[in-house]
């Protein structure tokens, strides 16, 4: 069987989710869809996912209330053994790919890590994956019974759910006690649509000049055109703007249908989160600043000028 | 208390990145030690630095060329180094396989690790590694105190962050937020020109290979380039605007 494990959050399938589910059914092995939802509480998720799936496998107890890698790659490698998995589908998220490596080592499996795409012919799995900072398509296979894919978040289409509700069993888990003990937790909160969901984002550089100039300047814009905000990291280390919207690198990785940097130099570290960009626009005063190598339109000049006038045009 | 860093050597950031028959050619290309691991060695250092008695070990696998690597993180003050040779590409799951039997080998408490490499732009190999010593992990971490045995922070997870308390021993992965990496001083330098910098092979390891790279390639998307001059701001805003609205169709 394939077996995938359900991302969720707040009582809802997350839309890795339904992104994992195209990416199982295109893989082109048999063998049923078989989703695995862990979780306290998750009736509402397990009945969502039930339209999604060919069978549902569920653990709800309140040991899983809260995500930890140790428990959760427990689980699913004994599942995984348990129900002679061939593929293991994990959520390319941050908590999918911390926890999917150990379910790749528990299974004596390779791991095909964040990929863009994955197909299979007889025993082999091929895939494509980005390296080097986004910068390079590596292709890769993997060739072995057992093998773990975490698909990267946004590649693969959502799937469509059916009007069917699948077969849901209870899977009773052996595990042990968590190790890490989490003392406190810290959401994330956007002032208006998250970055991961926008279909536009307008992010701001260094070259806004400050906290006031990012308000006056990006968030006035992004008000008008009812986008996401996005900052760079210098931004962030200056304090003007919170972690939970820088994008890059060690942030996050955005691929809104337009991307709007304004007073952004175009560091390799910010491009590898948000390159593939469907269009990207870029305002800065530098012709020769890296961000207009990837800008499909743009204009060079002073950010101080040029947003306030892009915001009059807006209205016109 | 014995802490190891894995260390990754890698394409400097700003170099371009050349693609021959299909591989990667790092060749004349400036190659440094991956950012996310100088984070952990610059924990560990601080680590020792706040008193307690802690040796910082290290480690390093692939091509000869890794110990210009290693000896930049001995010149940063590291106490000595572990290089596995081979030139052998190792993904991080056999990769983990090397680094968990060394940690073994030299009882390690703490094992520090990148939180993402930059030449795989993979987040596996602190797992992996955890999973094969039968540790805790905690990943993304960007503040970290030791009290003892306890390691207590903060880690970014999928939604934001959290505080975290773990019993040592255990395996780190870093993030941005952990100190700045130092810059080596010529004395250390120097100093370390003398430190130990051991040399392993490959073969006792046993690794397993699984996955191939067939190819790379760099697919950069196509742009449309149109960039417009703003000495005159509003008509070139309005421009924009216009082909933003009715050539791209991308904005209300
Ligand atoms: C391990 C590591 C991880 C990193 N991760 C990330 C990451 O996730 N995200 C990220 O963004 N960075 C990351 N970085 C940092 C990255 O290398 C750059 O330093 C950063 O992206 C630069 O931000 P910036 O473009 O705002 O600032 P700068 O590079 O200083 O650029 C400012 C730009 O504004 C322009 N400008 C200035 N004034 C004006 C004006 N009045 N009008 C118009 N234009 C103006 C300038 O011409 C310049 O191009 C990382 C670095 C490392 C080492």
């Amino acid at each position: 069987m394939i077996l995938l494990v359900v991302e969720h959050a707040r009582g809802n399938v997350s839309k890795s989710t339904y992104e994992m589910v195209t990416c199982a059914r295109q893989l082109g092995r048999e063998g049923p869809v078989t989703a695995l939802v862990l979780g306290s509480g998750i009736m509402a998720v397990v009945n969502e996912v039930a339209l999604l799936a060919d069978q549902v496998l569920v653990s709800d107890r309140a040991d899983l209330a809260q995500y930890d890698s140790e428990l959760w790659s427990a689980a699913v490698a004994q599942v995984a053994s348990e129900g002679d998995a061939h593929t293991i589908l994990i959520g390319g998220s941050r908590s999918g790919r911390e926890y999917s490596p150990r379910v790749a080592v528990k299974l004596d499996a390779p791991l095909l890590e964040d990929v863009i795409s994955v197909t299979a012919e007889e025993g082999t799995l091929s895939a494509e994956r980005y390296t080097n900072l986004a910068r390079v398509t590596e292709r890769i296979t993997a060739r072995a019974p057992v093998t773990v894919i975490t698909p990267k978040q946004g590649a693969f289409a959502a799937a469509m759910p059916g009007t069917h509700a699948a077969e849901q069993f209870d899977v009773d888990l052996d595990l042990t006690a968590r190790r890490v003990q989490i003392t406190e937790k810290s959401a994330e909160k956007f002032s208006r649509i998250s970055l991961a969901e926008a279909e536009i984002v307008v992010a701001g550089g260094r070259g806004v000049g400050s906290a006031e100039g990012f308000r006056n300047l990006v968030d006035e814009l992004a008000d008008r055109l009812g986008a996401a905000v996005g900052a760079t990291r210098a931004v962030v280390d200056a304090g003007w703007r919170p972690y939970a919207e820088q994008v890059g690198q060690t942030g996050k990785t955005v691929q809104p249908k337009v991307y709007i940097a304004i007073g952004i130099s175009g560091a390799v570290q910010h491009l590898s989160g948000m390159g593939r960009s469907k269009c990207i626009v870029a305002v800065n005063r530098d012709a020769d600043a890296p961000i207009f190598k990837v800008a499909d339109y743009g204009i060079v000049g002073d950010v101080n000028q040029i947003v306030p006038a892009i915001i009059a045009a807006l209205s016109r | 208390m014995r802490i190891l860093t894995l260390i990754r050597q890698v394409l400097d950031a700003e170099e371009t990145v050349h693609i021959r028959s299909g591989e990667i050619d790092l060749n004349g290309s400036k190659l440094v030690v991956d950012t996310m691991d100088e984070y952990g060695v610059e924990q560990a250092l601080r680590i020792r630095d706040s008193g307690v008695d802690v040796e910082v070990v290290a480690l390093a696998v692939g091509p000869e060329r890794n110990q210009e690597a290693l000896r930049t993180v001995l010149s940063m003050g590291a106490d000595r180094a572990i290089h596995v040779m081979t030139e052998l590409a190792l993904d991080p799951i056999p990769l983990s396989k090397v680094a968990a039997q060394i940690a073994q080998q030299e009882r390690i408490d703490l094992i520090f690790c990148g939180g993402q490499q930059s030449d795989w732009d993979s987040h596996a190999l602190g797992a992996a590694t955890a999973e094969r010593l039968q540790l805790p992990q905690v990943t993304w971490v960007s503040a970290l105190e030791v009290h003892g045995q306890t390691l207590t922070g903060r880690h970014d997870v999928d939604d934001g962050s959290e505080m975290f308390s773990v019993q040592l021993p255990a395996v780190i992965t870093t993030q941005q937020g952990l100190g700045e990496p130092r810059y080596p001083t010529v004395p250390n330098i120097i100093r370390a020109k003398k430190k130990e910098l051991r040399i392993e092979t490959l073969d006792q390891f046993h690794v397993d290979l699984k996955l191939n790279v067939l190819g790379a390639a760099v697919q950069a998307k196509a742009r449309l380039h149109k960039i417009l001059d703003g000495k005159d701001a509003p008509a070139a805003a309005a421009e924009l605007v216009e082909l933003l609205r009715n050539e791209a169709r991308v904005i209300p």
